[in-house]
């Protein structure tokens, strides 16, 4: 077994992919001014959120959501023994790094974070109100952000007279600088509370540790789990579409082939017009949910590509047809948790005990619907309106001949479409040709070829030197890593021959064929009572849940997206196996223990 | 009224016709304490039985003068009653009952001439609660109705052994006034069995309940015989967190000649799983139930009965409280109370987080 992993230094670039590290910013590159420190850490690749390569302009959320919860972490609330992250890209794929604050610094962080923290803790719901007003606020800024071509001459009253001084020459590249600081602001709320309403969770989740030392994780995510959660919300909707099509008489319509036949159909009477209303009321925003993790342009949005939830609500309807309740059985939820969290309760033998245990529970209850929401708003919600509101500046420079493909704008860096932008302004304020048409295309044609190349390369799973524990608490509850995945990355462990481990994310033991899947697009391709096997999963995939008997994914913790769904939807669940994909192919006949984190291959 | 009171229908008006036995039997099958299989039968078969030879009269001579100092004469009146008692009819309405209630048995586990315990279950009209525990006889492996009847009347024959009758004496209970039901109870034919606990025995945690289960009689788990499978079920989701299956190299069988022998075991079996996943929640249900009616962990032992069907096997064999971690008071775990949540939350921050693998 080896006792190290390879240093980023010795990682070869794939051939054809040559050139690679122009596609990002210098500062995410493993460097030779930063060797010492960088072959002295542990780097794992982060493959719940970032499974695939990254295209220039994507790493944008890559780096603002990583410097983000750094930032909290070290400079907001102080968290005790964690400094932030550092991130590097390695091969087009995010590698993240814990750095842990300096000991002699500890005694004045907890200080500090005792005051910050707590006072989050003891005003959490105002301050989570006034996230939620927040949060919407950016929304309809972006909303409003247009990237229209600009015109000919500007407007008379509007521009010109009205004294405002400024034209659409200025507003469009202002509105670029306004998406990409709102981008920025959002990474700053999203981790305004998540790594707060983890560590109440982490709290809850110890103690009962330490007085039930052999409690299933699954018992206590039960008894902390919100019953009505914005997270599900999609889901149900296509619920109710399904449901209303067939009250309406007009779930004929969706066998008619694509979703333009159906949408023919539907409009040709009046049952027809009203469900289209009510498919448009559904749709913002809850369609704005991404079938990947959200942090790729390539993610297919519900919204935009509404043939997805056409499929799904398809599926659906053929199940309200047989007869099926497609209700979330919410009372019997709520009773279940009750029952959970009285039988629990009544085994601790200490008044005192009680009393933590109901107020850790009573804290952990607070904080959790963010831990289970803010998903929703942020990668979902709002980066659906950021990537919409990207390709209408792409499709602006592709009318100005610039490129040929709207998200070919998506394989320029952030700051090279702010100097694509001058370019056009530029040249439009004068006027000249623009230098872009002649500059970009072969760029980009390179980077695509770059990044092809990029895919083929599966990206070692971790670099440097292996921590003696994995301790730090966020990196075991988001991405799943443990001691024991390391160990067996390294090739050691306690490894059996056709077995895989991984967190126990869902509970309960079941045996069917794999299917296993690498892009959301294969979706379509998963059949009743299959066993889904995928890098990861996104909430997103829900309504095939009803279809599969269970998830495996190669990434992904307890508290992973993924594993709240399952657990949502009572699906047994093993995440973070690291090779599910790679070891696993379709069609073979495996066993899922959700309740231990195996997966055993039976035939 | 009947002179046969199944487990399953007794309450507590009819304790005193079922004595101390019957009574525990039909409490725990009561509370969802799956006893095995089986029924009492009342005092009052005994006494309608002895009143119709007028049995009372016969008894009353020999026991007036009993000097219970002198062993011979206890020898020799004891051993008069007890065969006026096994060669006394018994009351022809009472018999049918009887063999029709133990009919009724072989039926339910499938099995002509199905094997019974027949146990005596004294108790006293003066003071219902006195415990004559291991005074009077008890019969195993009786098959047959024949048998049955013979056995039960040996049993009443019982409480006039030497040693019962001395007992009463000393204690100053009057002998007319102890009476005697019998109970007939299944005997088990254990596919496995074995020991459970209502807490995890490494560690004291009340929310699990361990099984030790191995094929056949329990016998070879409770004295280590044999290395018994292990599962650990949390008591509230059921999940079954652990399962260490051991090579069971021997297991506890009935002979012919119903002893239980140590022998071999089949190398597919050895390794095998000795129960399934249903009789595993089966058995943590009952001990869960054993600790609720109780009110404090318990330490019980269980058997799969092969001849009861699916769902209903799983039998309850004994109860008794857990000593060794219920005697430890857990201190509370402290930095929980409300007042000092931020410094709880740095704790668990600031320690290393345990690997959540199992």
């Amino acid at each position: 077994m080896a006792d190290r992993f390879p240093s980023p230094f010795d990682i070869e670039t794939p051939e054809g992919a040559e050139g690679w590290q122009e596609m990002y910013v210098y500062s995410s590159m493993f460097s030779p001014a930063r060797k010492g420190f960088e072959d002295s850490m542990f780097w794992f690749q982060d493959g719940v959120h970032w499974p695939n390569v990254l295209t220039p302009w994507d790493a944008t959320f890559f780096e603002f959501a990583i410097a983000s919860l750094s930032q909290y972490n070290t400079r907001h609330l102080q968290v005790p023994p964690a400094n932030g992250i550092a991130f590097r890209i390695l091969n087009g794929y995010g590698y993240l790094s814990p750095v842990p604050a300096d000991p002699a610094t500890i005694e004045e962080r907890v200080a500090n974070f005792t005051d910050r923290a707590g006072h989050y803790f003891m005003n959490w719901d105002d301050l989570y109100d006034k996230w939620m007003v927040k949060i919407r606020d950016l929304v309809a800024e972006l909303e409003g952000l247009q990237f229209e071509p600009l015109p000919e001459i500007e407007d008379a009253d509007a521009v010109v007279k009205s004294g405002a001084g400024l034209g659409a020459g200025y507003h469009l590249q202002d509105n670029y600088h306004r998406l990409v600081s709102l981008g920025l602001k959002l990474w700053n709320y999203h981790f305004e509370f998540l790594n707060l309403g983890y560590a109440a969770y982490l709290d809850f989740f110890m103690f009962c540790k330490t007085v039930f030392p052999n409690i299933p994780d699954q018992a206590i995510a039960k008894m902390v789990a919100g019953v009505d959660v914005d997270l599900f919300r999609p889901d149900d909707e296509l619920k109710r579409l399904a449901r209303k099509a067939v009250e309406n008489g007009v779930a004929e319509a969706f066998s008619a082939g694509d979703v333009e036949a159906t949408c023919q159909i539907l409009k040709g009477s009046p049952e027809g017009q009203s469900w289209i209303a009510s498919f448009e009321e559904s749709a913002e925003p809850w369609f704005n949910f991404s079938t990947g993790s959200g942090f790729y342009h390539q993610d297919k949005i519900w919204i935009e590509n509404v043939e997805v939830p056409f499929e799904f609500i398809r599926n659906y309807i053929d199940k309200v047809q047989a007869g099926e309740d497609l209700n979330r059985p919410v009372e019997a939820i709520r009773a279940e948790r009750d029952r959970v969290v009285a039988e629990y309760t009544d085994l601790l033998t200490s008044d005192e005990d009680k009393e933590a245990f109901q107020g850790k529970l009573g804290l952990a209850r607070t904080v959790f619907p963010y831990v289970e929401n803010h998903n929703f708003y942020v990668e979902h919600w709002s980066h659906s309106v950021i990537w919409r509101k990207m390709r209408q500046l792409g499709e602006t420079f592709v009318k100005e001949g610039f490129w040929s493909d709207s998200d070919d704008i998506f394989y320029l860096k952030r700051t090279e479409v702010e100097e694509a932008l001058w370019d056009y302004y530029n040249s439009w304020a004068t006027p000249e040709a623009p230098a872009g048409p002649g500059y970009w295309p072969p760029i980009i044609e390179k980077r695509k070829g770059i990044c092809d190349a990029l895919a083929k390369w599966k990206p070692t799973p971790a670099l440097g030197e292996p921590p003696e524990v994995i301790t730090e608490p966020f990196t075991v509850m988001l991405w799943g890593i443990t001691s024991e995945s390391v160990n067996s990355w390294l090739g050691g462990g306690d490894a059996v021959e056709g077995e895989l481990r991984g967190m126990a994310a869902s509970p309960g033991v079941v045996e069917g064929l794999a299917r296993v899947i690498f892009s959301p697009d294969q979706i379509g391709e998963i059949q009743e009572g299959e066993i889904l096997v995928a890098p990861l999963t996104a909430p997103s995939w829900a309504p095939i849940f009803g279809k599969i008997q269970a998830t495996v994914t190669d990434t992904g913790g307890m508290m992973s997206h993924a594993a709240i769904v399952c657990r949502e939807y009572g699906l047994p669940a093993v995440t973070g196996t690291g090779f599910a994909t790679t070891n696993l192919t379709t069609g073979q006949r495996i066993r899922v223990d959700g309740t231990n984190g195996t997966v055993t291959v039976l035939d | 009224m009947s002179s046969v009171v199944w487990f399953e229908s007794y309450w507590h008006g009819v304790k005193p016709e079922v004595g101390g036995k019957g009574a525990s039997l039909g409490e725990m099958t009561g509370a969802g304490l799956p006893v095995p299989p089986g029924f009492a039968l009342t005092t009052t078969a005994f006494r309608i039985s002895k009143e119709a030879v007028n049995l009372d009269a016969e008894l009353a001579l020999l026991l007036t003068d009993l000097d219970t100092n002198d062993t011979s004469m206890v020898e020799d009146r004891c051993r008069q009653i007890r065969e006026a008692i096994t060669k006394m009819p018994v009351d022809p309405q009472i018999e049918k009952e009887l063999r029709d209630a133990y009919a009724e048995l072989c039926r339910l586990a499938s099995t002509d001439d199905v094997p019974v315990a027949v146990r005596s279950s004294a108790t006293s009209e003066d003071s219902p609660d006195a415990s004559f525990a291991g005074e009077h006889d008890t019969y195993l492996w009786i098959r047959g109705a024949d048998a049955v009847v013979d056995a039960v009347r040996r049993c009443w024959a019982s409480l006039f052994t030497d040693r019962a009758t001395c007992y009463r004496a000393e204690m100053g209970y009057v002998h007319e006034s102890v009476e005697m039901s019998v109970v007939v109870q299944k005997m088990v034919r254990p596919v496995s069995a074995g020991v459970a606990f209502t807490l995890n025995p490494s560690d004291g945690d009340r929310s699990q309940i361990c099984i030790d289960s191995a094929w056949g009689f329990g016998e070879g788990v409770v004295s280590g015989e044999v290395t018994p499978d292990n599962f650990l079920i949390d008591k509230v989701l059921f999940e079954i967190g652990k399962r260490n299956i051991s090579p069971k190299n021997h297991e506890f069988r009935l002979t012919d000649h119903d002893t239980v022998e140590k022998v071999e075991t089949d190398e597919d079996r050895a390794t095998a799983p000795s129960l399934t996943d249903a009789q595993i929640k089966a058995i943590a249900t009952l001990a869960k139930a054993a600790e609720k009616h109780y009110g404090c962990p318990q330490d019980i032992e269980w058997a799969v009965d092969a001849d009861l069907p699916d769902g209903g096997n799983v039998v309850l064999l004994q109860s008794r409280p857990e000593t060794v971690w219920s005697k430890q008071q857990r201190g509370s775990t402290g930095g929980g109370s409300n007042g000092d949540f931020m410094a709880s939350i740095v704790s668990t921050l600031m320690n290393p987080l345990h690997t959540q693998k199992h």
